[in-house]
């Protein structure tokens, strides 16, 4: 057999964006061993691609904002499909996780009395993303990474050792989770450098992975987002929720090729940005659902007037909800209003009261990838956008307060888990959920340490020579697929059949489509490369491996899209347009079935905490609940 | 729009290899991160190359394109000609682990020997900084870390030797940040001159020459950490001072 390396550790993280960095940094300060496993190297995570903010309601620019503004903002996004649990934390912990960032080292832009600036964003009621320039995901992720430089630096200096207490595995892949009998005991790995294979013994694992956006052709997200926590965790037992739910951006770039997908924050219609179709008309006008009706200015000149007077006039529709400006957009270009690429304006030009200065100021880094990647000056000409796959809201079921999955001893965080953000997530959430969760998944993954005592679950031999053998397949199989030829036709496959409005036959369609991709995928081969015995730093295996997990996430949606006969946030279906107060009170629940596929199940949702229900008006709960989960009164 | 690009791609390992010819596809508004693509999907599997984002925000596909420290995804294929022979190599100051994958560990240590931020005794949610005074640090956190500056600093591109007793423009650009930032209370001037190797960087400003982010390296971090230095240690007014204690010398972080 070949050789393995076994390390110990009490907590291992898999993944190192903002949620795996948080939780290292809590079960670090909880006194655990803790292991980092990256993907890419420290500091390179897709937490990098953050641009708008950080929602926390700390009421710097809007002492109106509290959590309950917060809360309610977060379930009307997700349209009361949320975790409310999940919905309540994060809404009142946002602002401590903010301002420790701040005590980390973090510069934010400042408001002029001194304090974090926070900025506009769709769906938010006041100004709430914290927030630097359109880096902020890099802020994120820059000042996680240096806090955990600073407590090795702590642990040089107490044990003459950085890593003593918390190292950081860059550039290596989980490829499994092992277990002995129902509980974790660690993860089987790889390093990238040289394909050797490693085991990491530990009680406790997070999943901090992030998305699934490279099952799409068209997305904004990174190599790395192949779904990896959630197919993970399916195939050691736990169960994945509301999987239908795939967040398409409104606006991602659309020309040149190369970067079609690549993101074009949110921030620009924060600041002042607008939406045209080729006719010069800004049509997000025509676009406000019933739903938001009373919430959003109805002439062009009233929504001018808010970026002003917030107090005094009602939020332009270019801020309405992720889910409604990439309809609107996927509308106006398939009724042939569209762009010479087959995007929408987004446009700049002249509405800032700085000028070409105060766009250059306020959106730098949008300003840098225009000119670079498509020779386009957003200070004098429209950006042409269109929607991109950007997030997904469905993940892996977890207990709100720990982050516990329901295999003991697996945790989850971050995108990869599920039910915070519902059926839609709204910008500048993400940021301060990945803050939020990663903390409390430390500390819930460390509770579980402590109860275990002394009983610490050993590693099965079995469960490692599986692993092996799963893991050095592709590279014994002689004359099989290349794997790139299936992963681009999964993509383009989940794009036109499982895309942002979908319909019954196509889903059905898509589901045959992943029968015959299953199979093409456990066929799939690579020769050996000459360095390191064959595996050192070797794409094609990588992605050979990764296939796998793209596979999985990608039948889940389409068996959930199918399922939920509704329309509602990141799902809408052609077939049923409108939203269900029956189907909101339902979660749809994946798991692994006995032959290898996936099987889904429907699960009521919990109903909502009678305090929280109290904090919407009857008149809105109407929209969303049943007749028998309103309050008493209302009936 | 599409022609055949002709492309030298150094291929080998732990510094044995050689450059290969390739002739690869190219379509309008690519990059030469999509044409290595290409060639991975289409001709060679292995090739070994890194990179995430693919839109200059992680700083991970760092390469020399003729010649020319670059990020691999913002440089465009239409600033060459079409006939024209593109040859890619890895960044040439850190060891070679695989094609255009190189050991980048060295800038890993560098930037643990730095003491991290100390805002003293300040609370959570206490801080009050005003935005002129963040923004100086703050250009230097637009960093990327494609530690490009480190590859092109002549200091240690062709001078192993000097690794261990110079940090490269990127941490001594963050030893400027923490300097700079308003609430930070450490001293970090001795060491920058004493164990960064502060004094060996002659501005030639190379490492601003490459820098994706357009920052200003040289100008804005070096020279007035330079200056700063300077002020502590040769300053006659403050050695005078210091001698009949009218001046309290402040303590010196030592390296973490």
């Amino acid at each position: 057999m070949t050789e393995i390396e076994r390390q110990q550790y009490d907590v291992v993280v898999i993944g190192a964006g903002g949620a795996g960095l948080r939780a290292a940094i809590e079960a670090r300060l909880q006194g655990k061993k803790v292991a980092i496993i990256s993907k890419s190297l420290f500091g390179k995570a897709h937490t990098v691609m953050a641009e708008g903010g950080a929602a926390a309601a700390m009421g710097n620019v809007n002492s109106n904002d509290n959590w309950m503004v917060h809360f309610r903002d977060t379930m009307r996004g997700g349209k009361f499909l949320n975790n409310w649990r999940m919905a309540e934390l994060h809404a009142k912990e946002a602002p401590d996780r903010v301002w420790e960032l701040e005590a980390w080292g973090a510069l934010f832009d400042r408001t002029k009395d001194g304090k974090i600036s926070q900025r506009n964003f769709g769906g938010h009621e006041y100004p709430r993303l914290a927030h630097v320039g359109d880096r902020t995901g890099l802020e994120l992720i820059r000042t996680t990474q240096q806090k955990i430089v600073a407590l090795q630096q702590e642990d040089h200096r107490d044990h003459g050792d950085y890593e003593a207490r918390i190292k950081v595995w860059a550039e290596t892949t989980v490829t499994r989770l092992l277990k002995n009998g129902e509980q974790i005991c660690g993860a089987f790995a790889y390093v990238r450098e040289t394909g050797k294979f490693v085991v990491f013994e530990a009680p406790a694992v997070i999943l901090a992975t992030g998305g699934i956006g490279k099952t799409f052709k068209v997305t904004s997200n990174s190599w790395e987002y192949t779904g990896d926590g959630h197919a993970l965790a399916m195939l050691a037992g736990g169960t994945l929720l509301n999987m239908e739910f795939v967040q398409f951006h409104p606006t991602g770039m659309v020309w040149p090729p190369s970067v079609k997908g690549l993101l074009v924050t949110e921030s620009v219609r924060g600041d002042r940005g607008v939406l045209k179709n080729s006719d010069g008309k800004r049509f997000m006008f025509d676009y406000i659902p019933d739903v938001f009706k009373d919430k959003y200015a109805t002439t062009e000149e009233e929504g001018d007037r808010w970026y002003d007077d917030p107090d005094h006039n009602l939020r332009p529709p270019e801020l309405l909800p992720r889910d409604e400006v990439a309809r609107a957009i996927n509308s106006e270009v398939k009724a042939g209003r569209g762009t010479p690429h087959g995007g929408v304006y987004l446009t700049v030009v002249d509405r800032m009261p700085g000028g070409a200065a105060e766009i250059v100021k306020r959106l730098p880094s949008m300003h840098h990838q225009f000119k670079e990647l498509a020779d386009v000056d957003i200070t004098k000409e429209p950006m042409e956008v269109g929607p991109t796959c950007h997030y997904v809201m469905g993940g892996v079921e977890v207990d709100a307060d720990t982050a516990a999955a329901i295999v003991p001893g697996l945790f989850a965080v971050g995108e990869c888990s599920g039910g915070m953000h519902g059926s839609n997530r709204l910008g500048g959430n993400s940021l301060t959920d990945l803050l939020v969760f990663g903390r409390r998944a430390g500390l819930g993954a460390c509770e579980y340490i402590e109860s275990l005592g002394a009983d610490l679950p050993s590693v099965p031999d079995a469960e490692v020579e599986a692993a092996a053998a799963e893991a050095l397949a592709p590279l014994e199989r002689e004359g099989g697929e290349n794997p790139y030829t299936v992963h681009h036709e999964l993509q383009q496959m989940m794009n036109d059949l499982v895309g942002i409005i979908r319909k019954e036959e196509e889903l059905a369609l898509a589901l045959e489509a992943l029968e015959k991709l299953r199979e093409r995928v456990s066929n799939v081969s690579v020769a050996p490369v000459a360095a390191s015995g064959g595996r050192g730093y070797h794409p094609g295996w990588h992605l050979a491996l990764d296939l796998r997990n793209m596979l999985l996430v990608s039948e889940c949606i389409a068996r959930a899209a199918l399922e939920r006969q509704e329309s509602r946030g990141g799902h809408t279906r052609d077939d049923y347009p409108a939203m269900s107060a029956e189907w909101r009170k339902v979660n749809l629940i994946c798991r692994l079935s006995g032959d290898g596929g996936v099987s889904l199940k429907h699960q009521p949702m919990e109903p909502m905490r009678a305090d929280l229900i109290e904090l919407f008006e009857n008149d809105e709960l109407k929209k969303y609940l049943t007749a028998d989960e309103l309050p008493e009164e209302t009936k | 729009m599409t022609y055949k690009a002709k492309f030298k791609v150094w291929r080998g390992d732990e510094g044995q290899g050689e450059l290969t010819d390739y002739t690869v596809e190219v379509n309008e508004g690519e990059v030469v991160l999509d044409i290595l693509h290409r060639l991975q999907a289409t001709q060679t599997p292995d090739l070994a190359l890194r990179w995430n984002c693919k839109a200059g925000k992680c700083g991970s596909c760092s390469a020399e394109i003729n010649g020319m420290p670059r990020l691999m995804c913002m440089t465009r294929m239409s600033t060459f000609t079409e006939d024209e022979t593109i040859t890619v190599t890895p960044v040439r100051t850190f060891p070679v682990i695989r094609d255009l994958v190189t050991d980048v560990s060295w800038n890993y240590q560098k930037a643990r020997e730095v003491p991290a931020f100390d805002g003293g005794d300040v609370k959570p949610g206490e801080f009050r900084m005003m935005q002129q005074d963040v923004e100086r640090s703050q250009e230097f956190r637009k960093c990327i870390e494609c530690f490009l500056c480190n590859n092109v600093c002549h200091v240690v591109r062709d001078h192993e030797e000097n690794k261990e007793a110079f940090a490269g423009p990127r941490f001594l650009m963050r030893v400027a940040e923490l300097e700079m930032h308003p609430a930070d209370v450490l001293d970090r001037r001795e060491i920058a001159q004493d164990e960064f190797g502060l004094g060996m960087c002659n501005i030639t400003k190379c490492c601003t020459e490459v820098c994706p982010e357009h920052i200003k390296i040289t100008d804005n971090a070096l020279i007035p950490m330079k200056e700063r230095v300077a002020g502590k240690k040769y300053d006659p007014i403050v050695w005078l001072g210091s001698k009949l204690g009218i001046v309290k010398k402040g303590e010196n972080t030592p390296t973490a």
